[in-house]
């Protein structure tokens, strides 16, 4: 089944990628903090020594997941509920919705305090809510940062990242009820500004809403690794949690997770160790939520499993490191994707989950330069997915005959000499120029920026046979 | 050694020079080169555009062409990493060809590989007085893993003063039809590296790829305040002291 929700792109990628190439300050934004912790990560990656082994076991444990995951989820399913929780199966993002609003409706609250959660982004859980009446309150502060400004994230670890401070604190003056109008954009004055107005919130609140980095089969545990402490606070302090999680992310018991939490901090925020992991089981009296339900969703998922090649990108743990290496993402920031998921996985799991329209454009958003595949800390080889997905999908018919063409000429030595030959006599009259400036369309996409060489007056082989 | 070169189709065409650069550096060193006819392209810009069945000819051709050598060598990284790379995943299901590929794939060299791992030379002798800067391209530093052997070649050669291009291993933006695809993305990752290039104040900018170095020269010819020339490094190599 394809899946539904934020992750569907509206328009194909050149076309929105266009529109944020102009805006030079989201590029000197996204240049500074990606880099920032590009460089981070590569300095605490390089402190392991066994790091491409723990790469190696990571993708080994999820493949495993992925092989047996029916099996899995059914395990989870019985421990959860012995341990008290309550758990859900939602087959796309409508259905999850509908799921989480009447379990918040059931109770007396029209309000509820949110984990960061990619999951419940990609099923437009706020919009969702709030067309009910109840309000969701981000908690982590760059989630806080867009949900204040109107705006959808841009980062899977970094939501915020297309903003720099001066702008955050124009968004807190404009937007944060309660606000000083002397507020800096000194960052400990942005947290300590964000933590006030959260702390009424969290301790007002009786509702809690999370995602989950993984979920233990064994024992039905769920567990959320955090770096702000607000996670906790959310996942503590409300009488009743509910938790939105894709059904890949079950590891098999608490042995697997030790491998995780080395992969992850390093990968994602450059850290040994983030500062909050947080992991609760069912309900225990006097301790925490008295309720707990798990709303387990596909939305895509499955139908991303059918596939051999593609199925790799069901292993990513959001840790977003190919965003912060890629290239394309530095340029152009994750609103071009049209998706929650953006950068390098983004343009491997849109297309996958949703099988088709404007996400068809996201396998060509890469020079294949293969950065991402270093960086992805379970291995998924990006490269090979996007390549497979374009032969995959469909083709314009002038593209199509003119790679036919070439295959043609190419595939016979005679052909491709006697072209080689052709070309280099039908460019002779312009050799003069030494290179051309300007093509017609569509090699006009080439010389807007760059000049075309021409080749010179004898081919490597016609040289060969004279020598 | 019975060393076959493979002359890829962008440096057949646009670039013999660095063909006749591999053959004079390969013949310095005392090794007969061949030049087997039937060789076409790689395939490469037809399996990574998503047309894998229009590449598969040219996989099998390259097999058929190849396969008697002890080495086959390409001036390369781009082509060679298709070979070594992606040559075994095309060929999956075919046994014949599964075959052939084994036996190819391992000893399709990049020129460096070739000269550093298999014939063990560093110091060709070369003269090549002038400054340079290296632009490690994706496919050699990332699927090849051609580290500083290129550098290591590159520190031989008398008179040649190498500068540090910041960001060396980002792509340029070329990428093949990306290029065009997404034509506004791949120009704005261009201007970066330009940058780069024309902060060195290097004479040349020196690449193992011409594909990578066509775009990067394209850009740099675009721009006033840019000087530097693009240069394939097995040309430096061959270089005995004359300005090519």
């Amino acid at each position: 089944m394809n899946g539904t929700g934020n992750i569907v792109a509206l328009k194909p990628f050149p076309d929105a990628a266009r529109l944020e190439l102009s805006d030079a300050q989201l590029r000197a934004n996204l240049r500074r903090a990606t880099h920032t912790i590009r460089d981070k990560r590569l300095r605490v990656v390089g402190e392991v020594d066994d790091w491409e082994e723990l790469r190696r076991a990571g993708a080994a444990i999820k493949d495993d997941v992925l092989a047996r995951l029916p099996e899995l989820l059914e395990q989870f399913e019985a421990a959860a509920t012995r341990a008290g929780a309550v758990v859900h199966w939602a087959r796309d993002a409508a259905e999850a919705c509908e799921i989480v609003t009447r379990l918040v409706l059931q109770t007396a609250a029209r309000e509820v305090v949110k984990v960061k959660s990619m999951a419940t982004q990609e099923i437009g859980l706020n919009e969702a809510l709030e067309a009910v009446g109840i309000e969701a309150t981000e908690t982590d502060l760059a989630e806080l940062i867009v949900q204040l400004a109107g705006d959808t994230p841009s980062h899977i670890l970094v939501p915020a990242i297309h903003y720099n401070r001066s702008q955050i604190r124009d968004i807190f003056l404009s937007k944060m009820p309660g606000v000083l109008a002397g507020l800096t954009d000194d960052p400990p004055a942005l947290a300590e500004a964000a933590r006030k107005h959260l702390r009424a919130k969290f301790l007002s609140a009786t509702v809690g809403v999370s995602g989950a980095n993984f979920a233990i089969a064994e024992t039905g545990t769920l567990v959320v690794v955090e770096s702000e402490g607000n996670g906790r606070m959310c996942l503590t302090l409300p009488e009743t949690l509910i938790s939105v999680v894709g059904i890949e992310k079950i590891l098999p018991s608490f042995s697997e997770l030790e491998v995780f939490l080395q992969l992850l901090p390093r990968s994602s925020t450059g850290e040994r160790m983030n500062p909050y992991t947080s992991m609760w089981t069912g309900v225990t009296p006097g301790d925490g939520p008295r309720t707990t339900h798990i709303v387990l969703i596909d939305n895509g998922r499955t139908a991303v499993l059918e596939d051999e090649v593609g199925r790799q990108a069901l292993r990513c743990i959001r840790c977003s490191a190919c965003l912060n290496v890629c290239p394309v993402y530095e340029r152009v920031g994750g609103h071009a994707y049209g998706s929650v998921y953006p950068g390098p996985i983004g343009a491997i799991l849109s297309p996958q989950m949703t099988g088709g329209g404007a996400n068809k454009t996201l396998p060509y958003a890469s020079s294949l330069c293969g950065a991402c595949f270093d960086a992805c800390p379970v291995r998924i080889d990006i490269p090979e997915v996007l390549v497979h997905l374009r032969q995959k999908g469909p083709k314009p018919a002038a593209e199509r005959a003119a790679f036919r063409a070439l295959s043609w000429i190419m595939r016979d030595r005679r052909r491709y000499a006697a072209a080689l030959r052709a070309a280099r006599r039908g460019s002779a009259p312009l050799r003069g120029f030494g290179r051309l400036r300007r093509l017609p369309w569509p090699a006009s996409a080439w010389t807007d920026s760059r000049d075309v060489p021409l080749p010179p007056k004898q081919t490597f082989r016609e040289w060969w046979t004279k020598r | 050694m019975r060393i076959a070169l493979f002359i890829t189709c962008v440096n057949d065409l646009m670039y013999p020079d660095t063909g006749k650069a591999v053959v004079s550096i390969l013949e310095r060193l005392g090794h007969t080169v061949d030049f087997p006819a039937a060789q076409t392209c790689c395939g490469q810009m037809h399996a990574n555009s998503g047309y894998r069945a229009e590449a598969m000819p040219m996989v099998r051709g390259f097999v058929d062409t190849f396969r008697d050598y002890d080495a086959v060598v390409a001036p390369s990284g781009s082509c060679v990493a298709m070979v070594r790379d992606s040559y075994p995943r095309l060929a999956l299901g075919d046994s014949d060809l599964e075959s052939g590929v084994a036996k190819v794939a391992p000893r399709t060299y990049e020129l460096a590989e070739l000269l550093v791992d298999v014939l063990g030379v560093t110091d060709l002798g070369a003269v090549f007085p002038h400054t340079v800067t290296y632009h490690p391209t994706c496919h050699g530093l990332r699927m090849l893993r051609l580290g500083d052997k290129p550098l290591a070649l590159l520190r031989a050669v008398r008179g040649l003063e190498l500068r540090e291009l910041s960001g060396a291993e980002e792509c340029c933006g070329f990428g093949g039809t990306f290029a065009l695809k997404n034509s506004g993305v791949s120009s704005a990752m261009l201007a970066d590296k330009c940058g780069a290039v024309d902060d060195t104040g290097a004479e040349y900018v020196v690449a193992a790829d011409n594909s990578c170095l066509t775009h990067i020269g394209g850009g740099l010819s675009r721009r006033a305040t840019s000087t530097a020339k693009p240069i394939h490094y097995a040309e430096i190599l061959a270089s005995t002291g004359s300005t090519s």
